[in-house]
């Protein structure tokens, strides 16, 4: 320690010390109680059925309190790499929250359209119109037979995912 | 310790320990306000009023409100609206007060523009009160989820989700602000602590503020004119109360704010008693549904112009996506008001009829508030998204424009 560091300095520097270390951990403290629980982390895994989906009609399930899209595409709809391909069908599943501002796009006219700002998604979940800045995200899943698991990544997932 | 003598009066005993005497001149009969002023002038003291009502109707609601999903929507429309004694009225006093509160915020806000009374040494005065502005506003919407309506879901939902426009952390900052991957209890809780707590110690911290910003620089008059307070001071004291510019906060200048604030109160407790539906929107009536999104939303009136230029910017432009557009405008919107001291580069200051060209801006942005605020609320559809596209773009170039009008108008005054 230089001579021109004071008895009163130093204890203003050591005070500082001990509270910038205290400081930080209690914002981690803090950080952290905002964090979701452990319950909500977990809340589950939910299993639905693809094979009495009707072609045309989308369904919603629940899945973390979000809604999921499911959708058995026609003959007519445009084929995409973001499909999930079981057999011969082609399914649309994407959480049906529009990725603009997080509201419910309504199924109108063979498409998706949100009425908070106007967005719009085709059968595929790809935004075609309005401020949305991306397609529809897909829910992690895996596929066992004709019946999705939400929540699990399966292959199948993550080859769409990157589509 | 001091010297104490007996004392001759309770108010000599109080003097004695906490030197009330001094403090009442300090605070009250020895602050100057200028004569020259207007109603305009007490807005303040209504603002304050009115944030007193919200506490006081605020606490006789806590009493009864469950920050809970599944009980808070029946404990305000079943047990505060109609098995409490005067449930209604302490939840119809509450709701109007916080719409009101925001109109008088804005006349306040907009008499300080017209007159130039946030320049020259009251920088701090705006900035306090930009201050209070935004506090009000987190209050505002933290108190609107409490009811756990459609609307207060609804809203709350596409507020969090504005924070997943910042860069990198913005999905992961939604996720922690929400406590859950929805809107859900974990969110309802949260905000219920910050609005019944934190904002409510912060905003009383900020008005103290405010009111000391006002110190030094005192308030500024219908002319702009620069008064030497301690000479009027004097004058006043020394008995030539015609002759000073000046008159004490109290009891002169408070019998006329009195007076003003008699007639905010007939109006306002006419609209608690016989217009509240306009604070209660219809579709907030419907609980909270997570699986549905009511046709169509809106935030409450004093939100209107700010979510308008949200989503004016309805189509990308040079490789900009359109989300980034309108929340970067946004943004702007909400901040370019603090910025309003230094924008100003008219050295003097001057109410605005005596600044020709920054009268016909202040005019100019009067009206595109207003056009903002009505086509904040209808749908954004054809010509309507056009509207709100014009009148954002107007309201991003009334404050570039600023510099050179106010530098125009000292110019041709030969001020500069």
């Amino acid at each position: 320690m230089s001579d021109n560091v004071k008895r009163r300095d130093f204890l203003g520097y050591s005070f500082a010390a001990v509270a910038a270390v205290g400081g930080a951990a209690s914002l981690v403290a803090m950080k952290q109680t905002w964090d979701p629980l452990p319950s909500v982390l977990a809340a589950g895994f939910t299993e639905v059925d693809l094979s009495n989906a009707k072609p045309g009609t989308p369904s919603t399930v629940t899945w973390r309190g979000k809604p999921i899209f499911i959708l058995k595409k026609t003959d007519a709809m445009e084929q995409s790499g973001r499909d999930l391909v079981i057999g011969s069908d082609r399914y649309t599943v994407a959480i049906g929250l529009c990725t603009h501002l997080g509201c419910i796009p309504a199924w109108k006219d063979e498409m998706w359209k949100c009425a908070c700002h106007g967005g719009e998604f085709n059968s595929s979940g790809v935004n075609t119109f309005g401020p949305p800045p991306r397609p529809l995200d897909i829910p992690p899943f895996s596929v066992k037979g004709t019946v999705i698991v939400l929540g699990e990544e399966g292959p199948e997932y993550k080859q769409m995912a990157q589509a | 310790m001091a010297q104490f003598t007996k004392a001759n009066s309770v108010g000599e005993w109080f003097d004695q320990r906490l030197a009330t005497n001094k403090f009442m001149k300090v605070m009250m009969t020895e602050y100057w306000i200028p004569k020259n002023v207007n109603f305009l002038w007490a807005m303040g003291v209504v603002l304050a009023v009115t944030f007193g009502i919200l506490v006081i109707s605020g606490i006789f609601l806590m009493m009864y409100y469950k920050p809970d999903v599944n009980l808070a929507f029946n404990s305000v429309n079943y047990t505060i609206m109609q098995e409490v004694a005067y449930g209604w009225l302490f939840r119809h006093m509450h709701g109007v007060a916080a719409s009101v509160v925001f109109l008088v915020i804005y006349i306040h806000m907009l008499t300080g523009i017209y007159y130039g009374s946030y320049k020259k040494g009251r920088e701090m005065i705006w900035i306090s009160g930009m201050l209070l502005f935004v506090t009000f506003s987190a209050a505002g919407f933290s108190g609107y989820m409490l009811p756990w309506g459609q609307m207060s879901y609804w809203a709350a939902m596409v507020i969090t989700n504005l924070f997943g426009g910042i860069p990198f952390i913005g999905d992961a900052l939604v996720v922690w602000i929400r406590g859950d991957f929805n809107v859900a209890d974990a969110t309802l809780t949260r905000f219920f602590m910050l609005h019944v707590f934190l904002l409510p110690m912060v905003i009383l911290g900020v008005i103290a503020l405010h009111f000391y910003s006002l110190r030094v620089p005192h308030v500024n008059n219908q002319e702009g004119e620069e008064i030497d307070f301690d000479t009027e001071a004097e004058k006043y004291l020394a008995g030539n109360k015609k002759e000073s510019k000046v008159i004490p906060f109290w009891p002169v200048f408070l019998s006329k704010d009195f007076a003003v604030l008699g007639i905010f109160f007939i109006f306002y407790f006419y609209l608690v008693f016989y217009h509240y539906s306009f604070a209660m929107d219809p579709i907030n009536f419907e609980p909270a549904n997570s699986m549905v999104t009511p046709p169509h939303i809106y935030p409450e009136w004093y939100f209107l112009w700010s979510y308008e230029v949200l989503r004016g910017f309805f189509f990308d432009i040079a490789g900009i996506k359109a989300f980034d557009l309108g929340l970067m405008a946004f943004g702007v919107a909400n901040i370019i008001f603090f910025l309003l001291p230094f924008i100003d580069r008219d050295p003097e200051v001057l109410p605005a009829h005596k600044r020709p060209r920054f009268n016909i801006w202040f005019w100019i942005l009067m009206v595109d508030l207003i056009v903002l605020t009505v086509y904040g609320k209808l749908p954004p559809t054809g010509v309507n998204a056009w509207v709100g596209f014009f009148s954002s773009i107007t309201f991003l170039g009334l404050f570039i424009a600023l510099p050179f009008v106010t530098k125009a108008d000292a110019k041709a005054r030969g001020a500069l």
